[in-house]
């Protein structure tokens, strides 16, 4: 029922028409501020931002999720704090450098608490798909979809407004749940951080930022492809369970079907060994991890298999932040493609649907 | 159908002209070459059935769908090319409005105000006004989820109106709403129209409704407009040969009386009058269930059919000249439709 090419013609339209407008607004400029009629789109893109915010703030599962990832946040400082007080950094090579950020990243053995990374991780995709899981097939069933395209508003700007709208929030929150670990870890432990540690920190939140949109954006994408809420809720669901739990299973049967014997030489080991990275990479979630113990551990120096050669002659000391970022760079810039391309599709297809009111 | 369906409208400008306009989905085409025009300040009914390509077209006409050929000019814009400009000036208000149930009806109103460019201070002073206007300001303040479904529908108007448009386009307004919810929501349609010179399209397929308000009404089947002008026009263009239908009822009707009529100069024909499920039943006089006949006339009989009757002692107890409502005419279209 949908002809393919003729909405895509009307989408490179609607982009040459508002580089018009823009060309317009600039060759306007010197003009007094025009009557209301004449403002230009930003302006109702902001307007809708802004309700989505709100609409987002006063739902409940919004509500529902911070509490449960304050309730997380909380139980990681305290697991880490305990970890540090019960000696367990004796253990680690690392010494009592980077101190500020093992509280990001210490588990204690007597708790079972994970670290507050591993809460990102896993938590993380459940505030994305959460908040962008019923954003267009939520608004298309309660016909309010057509009422607000009628209206004089681009049609991308409804799929910015509900993706820009949902990444704010996301920023704000994980921004914020950072700063408070940082907050309590130095009002419990008492040292403060090295603006490398900072920097590192505030990187690392970033990526969490990235990776969050990801999920997002893959929720936004079934929610236009999806007509019913709950399916594009399990579907991303399921993918994010397939990620996190799954996909480390199948990578482990392959793993022991494709092993080369123990006495195998040295290139069919790396070959072997590099292929189970290579399919243990095509998961976000590895992405992410690799990504993060990276830039909060400095101790490490490589993410794939080192040989005793090439470790000949290199000076045991942490990464200095810049190479750090080098070793993390593809993963980083994976995450950020993955993103794109998700939200990429969905902006495809919106743009191809047909607007209906409940159809 | 070959007819010329532009109706002369010289006098007054076209707001909406609609040339060849054609929506194929694949092979199925949902609206075919569509012409028409609508002046200023009219209100226009495009009546069909079901699955007519009245959405369709109101779609096209907003640039929310992309027609396949042919070509729309709403306000002297084309939607294709100047969605904004078009939506700037018409209010649409689809078949299924929907609003944000767990925001009030003042915030989904200023919202929608926001949105076209007003700031908050205008918007809630034109949001309190046409609120006022459409008599929901006691529910103001209230949820929309709360909101009943003509309230909603008066809501609606409310929301296509906030934008001061020029052409409001109705997407069957009144479905799903009580007699008397109707009659009111039409009557404030009309006196907007009156008021501040809107132009009004409004899809339906509910005749007697559109019947009430509209200037002029299209007659929509199967994507093809096959009949448009005011009541009287579509009736006469029915009735080609000039006939003239007379009903007729009475009891004790004796013997011989139909053909005595059958004799009188002019008379084509005599019908059974067939009456609808439903309509009106002429009450039995004395135990005796009235016949009723439709009387088929090359010219105006009906003071010679009178007397006859009277003559024939039968007791005339109903007599009257028949007029083509919308639903004749539309029914008569549709059979016309399906012949051929």
């Amino acid at each position: 029922m949908k002809s393919m090419e003729a909405p895509l013609q009307q989408h490179i339209r609607n982009v040459i028409n508002r580089f018009k407008e823009s060309i317009r607004k600039i060759l306007q400029k010197d003009k007094p501020a025009g009557t209301p009629r004449e403002r230009s789109s930003v302006s109702s893109l902001r307007i809708m931002i802004g309700k989505e915010i709100g609409d987002h703030i006063y739902s409940w599962r919004f509500v529902i999720l911070i509490g449960i990832i304050l309730l997380a946040c909380i139980g990681s400082i305290y697991g880490a704090v305990s970890a540090i007080r019960g000696g367990s950094l004796d253990n680690n090579t690392g010494g009592d450098e980077f101190l500020f950020l093992r509280m990001f990243t210490l588990t204690s053995t007597s708790l079972s608490i994970p670290s507050f990374t591993t809460f990102l991780s896993w938590m993380g995709p459940l505030i994305g798909i959460a908040l962008g899981f019923d954003a267009v097939n939520s608004e298309r069933n309660k016909g309010t979809l057509g009422r607000l395209l009628s209206q004089p508003i681009y049609r991308d700007d409804f799929i910015i407004a509900k993706f820009m709208a949902a990444l704010f929030l996301i920023f704000v929150v994980v921004f914020s749940l950072g700063f408070l670990v940082m907050g309590l870890s130095l009002f419990t432990i008492g040292y403060p951080p090295t603006p490398e540690e900072f920097i590192r920190i505030v990187m690392f939140l970033f990526i969490a930022v990235i990776y969050i949109g990801f999920w997002l954006n893959l929720s936004i994408l079934f929610s236009i492809r999806f007509r019913q809420a709950a399916t594009s809720a399990l579907s991303s669901i399921a993918v994010w369970l397939f990620f996190t739990i799954f996909y480390s299973m199948i990578i482990g049967l392959v793993n022991s079907a494709t092993a080369v014997p123990q006495t195998a030489d040295v290139s069919a080991q790396l070959r072997q060994m590099n292929l189970v990275l290579m399919l243990n990479r095509l998961s976000p979630t590895e992405l992410f991890s690799e990504t993060i113990t990276t830039l909060l551990t400095p101790g490490i120096r490589s993410l794939g298999p080192l040989t005793m050669d090439q470790l000949v002659g290199a000076i045991s000391s942490p990464l200095s932040l810049g190479q750090s970022l080098l070793l993390v760079w593809p993963q980083l810039t994976c995450l950020i493609a993955a993103t794109m391309v998700c939200f990429g599709i969905s902006y495809a297809l919106f743009m191809r649907q047909e607007v209906r009111s409940r159809a | 159908m070959t007819r010329s369906l532009q109706i002369e409208t010289a006098d007054q400008t076209a707001i909406i002209e609609l040339e060849g306009l054609t929506k194929r989905y694949g092979d199925m085409t949902a609206v075919d070459h569509l012409d028409l025009r609508i002046a200023k300040g009219e209100i226009f009914g495009l009546l069909g059935p079901n699955g007519a390509g009245k959405t369709t077209t109101i779609l096209m006409m907003l640039g929310l769908t992309e027609p396949s050929s042919g070509q729309a000019k709403i306000c002297g814009h084309d939607p294709v090319w100047e969605a904004l400009s078009v939506k700037r000036k018409v209010g649409y208000l689809p078949d299924d409005v929907g609003f944000y149930d767990d925001r009030s009806a003042i915030d989904n109103l200023v919202y929608t105000a926001r949105l076209n460019g007003l700031n908050k201070t205008e918007a809630r002073e034109r949001a309190y006004s046409l609120l006022e206007k459409t008599g929901l300001t006691d529910s103001a303040g209230k949820k929309v989820g709360t909101f009943s479904r003509g309230m909603r529908q008066r809501l609606g108007l409310a929301d296509v109106l906030i934008k001061q448009p020029e052409v409001i386009i109705l997407d069957e307004p009144t479905l799903g709403i009580d007699p008397e919810g109707v009659r009111e929501l039409l009557g404030l349609i009309s006196s907007l129209s009156r008021d501040e010179g809107l132009t009004v399209l409004l899809s339906s397929h509910h005749l007697h409704q559109v019947q009430q308000i509209c200037d002029r009404v299209g007659i929509f089947v199967k994507g093809k407009l096959i009949a448009a002008g005011d009541i009287r026009t579509l009736s006469n263009e029915l009735n080609q040969d000039g006939s003239v239908f007379i009903e007729i009822g009475a009891v004790s009707w004796p013997q011989g009386l139909t053909e005595q009529l059958q004799a009188l100069d002019g008379v084509k024909e005599i019908l059974p009058l067939e009456s609808e499920p439903g309509s009106f039943e002429y009450p039995a006089v004395d135990g005796e269930q009235p016949r009723l006949f439709t009387i088929v006339c090359s010219y105006d009989l009906t003071p010679l059919i009178a007397e006859t009757v009277i003559q024939s002692q039968a007791e005339l107890i109903y007599l009257r000249r028949k007029e083509f409502g919308l639903d004749d005419i539309y029914h008569r279209f549709f059979e016309g439709r399906t012949d051929q």
